[in-house]
């Protein structure tokens, strides 16, 4: 499996962590996330499970799980880090649509910005939210202050 | 109706039909449902910012608390994501108990999603029977864990709780029955001409719309696609265990209700050869893990619903994970609707939704939507009002009037 994306994203991928051999990690540029997307979605045909948005000390970083099923089960996720000032990344909802939900949600949360997503307004918290909150972030309670 | 107005059905997100909180507005065109949209957030909890806050054990507690019907398909998900993190293998005997539970879980999800559907299709018989069947396996649990709910059996490393040798001829003996009888209702409701008449060709999902969407569980099973995490990703006993994954093709809700009804059968089998297999037998049900390493770790498990996930991160200093992602089999399976309601009409949206009933007492919240994009919600007393008008013309046509409307003003 990994061999077969190693030959397609080649030089893209900038490090690869084998925790097992059913858990992958590969980090990927975020200029270079979509066609890697692109690749393991259309061409690999991996399922799309989820992302994962983390607040680390000095950036955000997302993590795209796909599971190759047929393939024993594997679980390739691509991490990409985004500044800390400003994090911004392009929307996959054009390749994946049902990735449009947790995109809405990581904005949310934490506050990372989605840029050419159709429909980005509050999914889990309520429409007057109070704006720049984002309750997932570190430093900021669970009540919302 | 003019054609440039739609009509917004609003189902919830407090409604005496759902289970829970959750809102779908429907916009209708006639009976016919030309989109539909998802508004969620009612129920948001954040467990996964109290799950940084907690140690990794009492996390197991914890995310047993997001599903009150598939309760123990998190904390599976959970030790197998720190369990993948900590590189460990569990106790065999741990991995039998923890199918056990699983499975049990299966069973009476199913049995109460049949009895729901059936339901909401006004087929009452069969809402009797399966939650009166399903109480048999309820009874079962409360043998095995104290509890008919929240079982609190997990923990990292194991199980809590040990299956006792003297339970087990008593629930092989229960399960036989339940068996019997579910056999009877899957017969009873697959080969009613009026289910088939109102369930198939319905809300069909196509293989392309399981991929787009990333559905799982009996919702992707129906469409032809066979990824199950018990067969594709193997954990506690499912590796040892023989069974195999239901499929079906044509992906209608009739073929969603053939896929869970079958299910049940091979967690029957699942079931009775984990409980030959620790007959009799002593074994360890738990290891004891010191220390939670750094690193990060992927759990899933098949829940009744699809394939639950959790990602665990731990920076190897502190006792609670750094993040905790969760991803339930709803999160993907719920934005299907997009493509299997529209085009039906509202009755069939109905069961679609499966547990989602659009009856008419939701008007009552009935808004007007128009191409300027203005909305106007009608009030309780506006559509009193518009009810004595329409009452009164209905009544001045047929020339008589009732004064006990205006009464109720």
């Amino acid at each position: 499996m990994i061999d077969k994306i190693k030959e397609k994203l080649k030089d893209k991928i900038k490090e690869i962590k084998i925790h097992n051999e059913r858990r992958i990690y590969l980090t990927i540029d975020k200029n270079d996330l979509k066609d890697a997307v692109n690749v393991i979605f259309n061409e690999l045909g991996a399922r799309y499970q989820i992302v994962t948005g983390i607040e680390n000390f000095n950036n955000f970083e997302l993590l795209y799980h796909f599971s190759f099923d047929k393939e024993n089960g594997t679980i390739v996720s691509l991490r990409t880090f985004l500044e800390k000032e400003k994090p911004e990344i392009e929307s996959l909802t054009s390749i994946i649509p049902g990735i449009s939900y947790i995109e809405r949600e990581i904005w949310e949360l934490l506050g990372i910005n989605f840029v050419g997503h159709p429909n980005l307004k509050h999914f889990l918290l309520r429409d007057d939210w109070k704006e720049g909150v984002y309750p997932l972030r570190k430093g900021v309670k669970t009540d919302g202050k | 109706m003019a054609n440039n107005k739609k009509v917004i059905v609003p189902i919830g997100p407090y409604h005496p039909l759902l289970e829970e909180p959750e809102f779908f507005e429907l916009y209708c065109d006639g009976e016919e449902v030309v989109d539909i949209e998802w508004i969620a957030g009612y129920n948001h909890r954040g467990i996964e910012k109290l799950s940084e806050s907690k140690h990794y054990d009492q996390v197991t507690f914890l995310v047993e608390r997001i599903c009150g019907i598939c309760s123990t398909s998190h904390p599976i998900a959970y030790c197998n994501a720190v369990e993948d993190l900590c590189g460990i293998e569990i106790p065999e005997r741990a991995k039998y108990i923890r199918s056990i539970i699983g499975e049990l879980e299966r069973l009476h999800s199913h049995l109460l999603w049949v009895g729901l559907a059936g339901h909401f299709l006004g087929y009452n018989t069969v809402f009797m029977w399966a939650w009166k069947y399903r109480e048999g396996i309820l009874d079962m649990f409360e043998m095995i864990t104290g509890n008919r709910n929240h079982y609190a059996m997990l923990r990292i490393g194991g199980v809590r709780r040990d299956i006792e040798d003297q339970d087990i001829p008593v629930l092989k003996k229960t399960l036989s029955e339940v068996k019997d009888k579910i056999k009877m209702l899957t017969e009873a409701v697959l080969d009613d001409p009026v289910l088939a008449a109102r369930l198939k060709g319905i809300g069909v999902l196509k293989k392309e719309d399981i991929k787009n969407y990333g559905a799982v569980g009996p919702v992707a099973r129906a469409s032809g696609i066979d990824i199950d995490v018990r067969k594709d990703d193997p954990y506690a006993a499912y590796k040892i265990v023989e069974w195999k994954v239901i499929t079906t093709e044509s992906g209608d809700v009739f073929d969603k209700a053939v896929v869970r009804l079958l299910e049940c059968f091979e967690s029957i089998k699942i079931i009775e050869q984990c409980l030959d297999a620790i007959y009799r037998k002593k074994g360890e049900i738990c290891k004891e893990i010191r220390e939670i390493p750094e690193g990060e770790g992927i759990g899933r498990h098949e829940a009744p619903r699809g394939e639950v996930f959790h990602y665990v991160r731990s920076d190897g200093r502190t006792t609670n994970p750094v993040r905790h992602k969760i991803r339930a089999p709803s999160y993907v399976n719920i934005p299907t609707f997009k493509s299997s309601c529209i085009g039906e009409t509202i009755s069939d949206v109905c069961i679609i939704l499966a547990g989602v009933d659009p009856c008419y007492c939701c008007t009552e919240r009935l808004a007007v939507y128009d191409k300027d994009k203005k909305k106007k919600i009608y009030s309780f007393q506006d559509l009193v009002k518009k009810s004595i008008e329409k009452t009164e013309k209905i009544k001045k046509e047929i020339g008589k009037e009732v004064k006990l409307w205006k009464k109720l003003l």
